[in-house]
C-alpha cells in the first residue's frame, strides 16, 4: 500500500510538472467550463421560466444535479480522460507491455498514471455550485446528511470510473475504441437533468442500463437531505458492482492481449 | 565436487551416479521446454471482394509462430537468439515474459511461471524492445526513471546511486535532464536502457536494442552491455539483425527457423556447419577455362585470371598444395566467408539446407 501511495505521488508530480508548461490551458479551460456552466443554467432556465418544473424538481434541486454533473465533467477531465484515453494508444504501440512488465497493478497504472490541473475549474464550480444550490433549496447540513452525500458522491464517481474503464479497456479487442468513449460521453450528459424528468423507458435505460441515474440524480438527493435508505444501498451495491466488473473485466482482456505487432 | 568421490556407495548404481556426474551443479535462470505458440489468424483476400467475402463467412487460420523449443540458459550467460524476421523470436521473447501463454510446453524463468506475472518474477527481468519505448515522451528521462524507481520500490538514495552509476556507464549526462523527444535516437536508447535496468535485473531480454541506430551508437551500446553483464553477472538473451552484435557479444546462439530451434551452440560451430567450404582466391597466370579447376574444388567465379574456388575445409591444405604444384598461380589467399553473409543469405534464401 505504501509503495501505491508514493508511486501515486511519483506519477502525479511528474504529469503536472509536464502540464504546468503550458499555462494559457487553465485560462481557456476555466473559460470554457464557465460557458458550459452558463449555457445549461440557461437550458434549465428555460424549463422553469413558465411555471413548469423538471420531473417534480424544484429549480434549486435541478441546480444541485447540474452541480453534481458538474463536478463529475470535471473529474473526468483532470482523472479519467487523460489516463484511460491512453490505453488505447498503449495498445496500439505495443507499450502496453511496459506497463504488464512493472510489478504493479497494471490497472492501477493505467487509471492513476496522470493527473490533469485541466479539470479542477470544473470541480470547484460544481462544488460551488453544490453548495449555492443546496443553501438556496433549504437543505441543512446535518452530520447524516453529509455522510449520505460524501458516500454517495463516492459511489457516483466509482460507478463513472467504472464505465469510463471497461469501455477504454474493449480497446485490446477493438483497436478503434476512441469513438465509442465519445459516445459514452453523450449518454452521460443526460445526467444533466433529474432522472425523473424523463420518459418512463429512457428513466428505465438510465437506472439499469447505463446508471446515470446513480450519478447524479441520487448524490443530489442525498446532498438535499432527502435520500431513502433503499436508494443509499443500491447506489453503494452498485458501485461495489461496477468496480468489481471492472477489475474482473480487465483481467478477462489482458487473457486475450497478445500485444500489437511484434 | 571433490569430497562426492569419496562418498563411500552402497551399491554399484549409485557409485556410477557419484563418479559420472562431473557437470557443476548449477541451477538454470531460463528454462524452456517444448514451447509452442499458435495463433488464430484472419485469413482475408485483399481488396474489396476479399473483405466482403471476410465479412459475410469468416474463415480463420492456424500459425504455428513457435513448435517445440528448448534450451536452458544458466546464470550469467550471454545467448544471442537468430532468425529471420518471423520466425518466432519476438514471440518467444513474449512468452519467456509473460506477455503471452504459451499453446504448449512449460517456461521457467528465475524460479517463476512467467504468465504468472507475480511481482517477484517482474522484480527480477526485464525487456528492451528496438521499437518500443517506455520513456515519456515530453519530460526527460530522469522524470520516468523516478517513476521505475517507486514502482520498483527503491529507496530515492539507492536509486539516485544507481542512476549515477549507469548514467557513467553508458556515458550519459545532461541527456537525462533533456526531454526525451529532444534526444537523439542513440541516447535515447541509452536512457532506455537505464530504464530498464534500474531495478537490477538479473535476466536481460534485449529486442533488437541496436535498432536504427549509427555505427558509433551500436558499437556503445554494445560495450556497454558486455559491460554490465560482467559487472553484475546478469543473465541476457538478445536478439539483433545486426550480426556484429552477436559476433562481438554471444559466446552461444540459437538459431530459430520457422518457429523451430534449428540450433544451440557456440557461433564458431554455427559457421563451420552452415560453411563447410572456405573460399580460396586464386590468380592465374594465364586465363583458363573452368573444366580445369573441377578436380579442385567447386567454381564459384572466373572472371578472367582471377578464379574463386570453394574447397571443403578438410580437404583445404590437400587442395590447396595441388593447385600451387600444377598450375601458374601468381596469387593466392583463403577466408572465411563472413557470418554475416553465411546467415544472411541463410534467412534471404529462407531455407536451411
Amino acid at each position: 500500500m505504501g509503495r501505491y501511495l508514493s508511486t501515486l505521488r511519483i506519477f502525479w508530480i511528474a504529469s503536472l510538472t509536464a502540464e504546468l508548461e503550458y499555462q494559457a490551458n487553465f485560462l481557456i479551460e476555466l473559460v470554457a467550463t464557465a460557458g458550459n456552466l452558463v449555457g445549461s443554467i440557461f437550458v434549465l432556465s428555460l424549463f422553469y421560466g413558465r411555471g413548469q418544473s423538471l420531473g417534480g424538481w424544484s429549480w434549486e434541486g435541478a441546480m444541485v444535479v447540474l452541480g453534481v454533473y458538474t463536478l463529475l465533467e470535471g473529474v473526468t477531465s483532470t482523472l479519467l480522460q487523460p489516463n484511460l484515453s491512453t490505453i488505447v494508444a498503449h495498445v496500439r504501440t505495443g507499450s502496453l507491455d511496459f506497463v504488464l512488465l512493472k510489478p504493479i497493478d497494471s490497472q492501477f497504472w493505467l487509471s492513476a498514471r496522470t493527473v490533469s490541473p485541466w479539470g479542477l475549474p470544473g470541480i470547484a464550480m460544481g462544488a460551488g455550485l453544490i453548495g449555492y444550490a443546496a443553501w438556496k433549496a433549504g437543505a441543512t447540513p446535518a452530520p447524516l446528511t453529509l455522510l449520505a452525500a460524501a458516500l454517495m458522491l463516492v459511489a457516483s464517481l466509482l460507478i463513472l470510473y467504472s464505465l469510463w474503464f471497461v469501455l477504454a479497456a474493449s480497446s485490446i479487442w477493438f483497436v478503434k475504441i476512441w469513438n465509442a468513449t465519445e459516445v459514452l460521453r453523450s449518454v452521460l450528459v443526460a445526467g444533466r437533468f433529474p432522472v425523473s424528468a424523463f420518459p418512463a423507458g429512457l428513466r428505465a435505460f438510465f437506472t439499469f442500463i447505463v446508471p446515470v441515474a446513480f450519478l447524479t440524480t441520487v448524490p443530489a438527493e442525498a446532498i438535499l437531505g432527502r435520500a431513502s435508505g433503499p436508494w443509499l444501498l443500491a447506489g453503494g451495491a452498485v458501485a461495489i458492482a461496477s468496480v468489481v466488473l471492472s477489475r474482473w473485466f480487465w483481467q478477462f482482456a489482458l487473457r486475450f492481449y497478445t500485444s500489437a505487432s511484434s | 565436487m571433490p569430497g562426492s568421490r569419496l562418498t563411500p556407495a552402497p551399491s554399484g548404481k549409485a557409485l556410477d551416479r557419484v563418479w559420472l556426474a562431473p557437470k557443476p551443479v548449477r541451477m538454470a535462470i531460463v528454462r524452456a521446454q517444448g514451447l509452442g505458440k499458435t495463433y488464430r489468424v484472419a485469413d482475408k483476400q485483399p481488396g474489396l471482394a476479399g473483405t466482403l467475402r471476410h465479412f459475410v463467412n469468416r474463415r480463420e487460420r492456424t500459425i504455428e509462430a513457435v513448435r517445440d523449443v528448448s534450451f536452458s540458459i544458466e546464470p550469467g550467460e550471454f545467448v544471442g537468439f537468430l532468425g529471420a524476421n518471423g520466425a518466432g523470436k519476438t514471440t518467444t521473447l513474449k512468452m519467456l515474459t509473460g506477455l503471452i501463454h504459451p499453446t504448449s510446453g512449460t517456461v521457467e524463468v528465475a524460479g517463476c511461471l512467467p504468465h504468472r506475472r507475480q511481482a517477484a518474477f517482474l522484480g527480477q527481468i526485464t525487456l528492451v524492445m528496438g521499437q518500443k519505448q517506455q520513456l515519456i515522451w515530453d519530460l526527460p528521462p530522469l522524470d520516468s526513471l523516478r517513476v521505475n524507481a517507486a514502482v520498483y520500490g527503491i529507496p530515492p538514495a539507492e536509486s539516485r546511486r544507481r542512476i549515477a552509476e549507469l548514467a557513467e556507464m553508458l556515458e550519459l549526462g545532461d541527456e537525462l535532464r533533456r526531454p526525451v523527444r529532444k534526444l537523439s535516437l542513440g541516447q535515447r536508447m541509452k536512457a532506455e536502457l537505464l530504464a530498464a535496468l534500474l531495478h537490477r535485473p538479473a535476466v536481460l531480454f534485449l529486442d533488437e536494442p541496436t535498432l536504427g541506430l549509427d555505427v558509433n551508437a551500436q558499437a556503445r551500446v554494445r560495450s556497454f552491455l558486455a559491460d554490465y553483464n560482467r559487472r553484475f553477472g546478469a543473465t541476457v538473451l538478445l536478439t539483433s539483425h545486426y550480426m556484429a552484435d552477436i559476433t562481438a557479444l554471444c559466446p552461444r546462439v540459437l538459431l530459430i527457423h520457422e518457429g523451430r530451434l534449428f540450433y544451440d551452440g557456440g557461433l564458431e560451430t554455427l559457421t563451420q556447419r552452415l560453411a563447410p567450404c572456405r573460399e580460396v582466391r586464386l590468380e592465374l597466370h594465364e586465363p583458363m577455362g573452368a573444366d580445369a579447376f573441377a578436380s579442385y574444388g567447386e567454381v564459384e567465379a572466373i572472371e578472367g585470371r582471377e578464379v574463386r574456388l570453394l574447397i571443403p575445409r578438410e580437404r583445404l591444405t590437400e587442395q590447396v598444395g595441388r593447385l600451387l604444384a600444377d598450375l601458374a598461380v601468381v596469387d593466392l589467399s583463403v577466408s572465411d566467408p563472413p557470418i554475416e553473409d553465411i546467415i544472411g543469405r541463410l534467412f534471404h534464401q529462407g531455407a536451411l539446407a
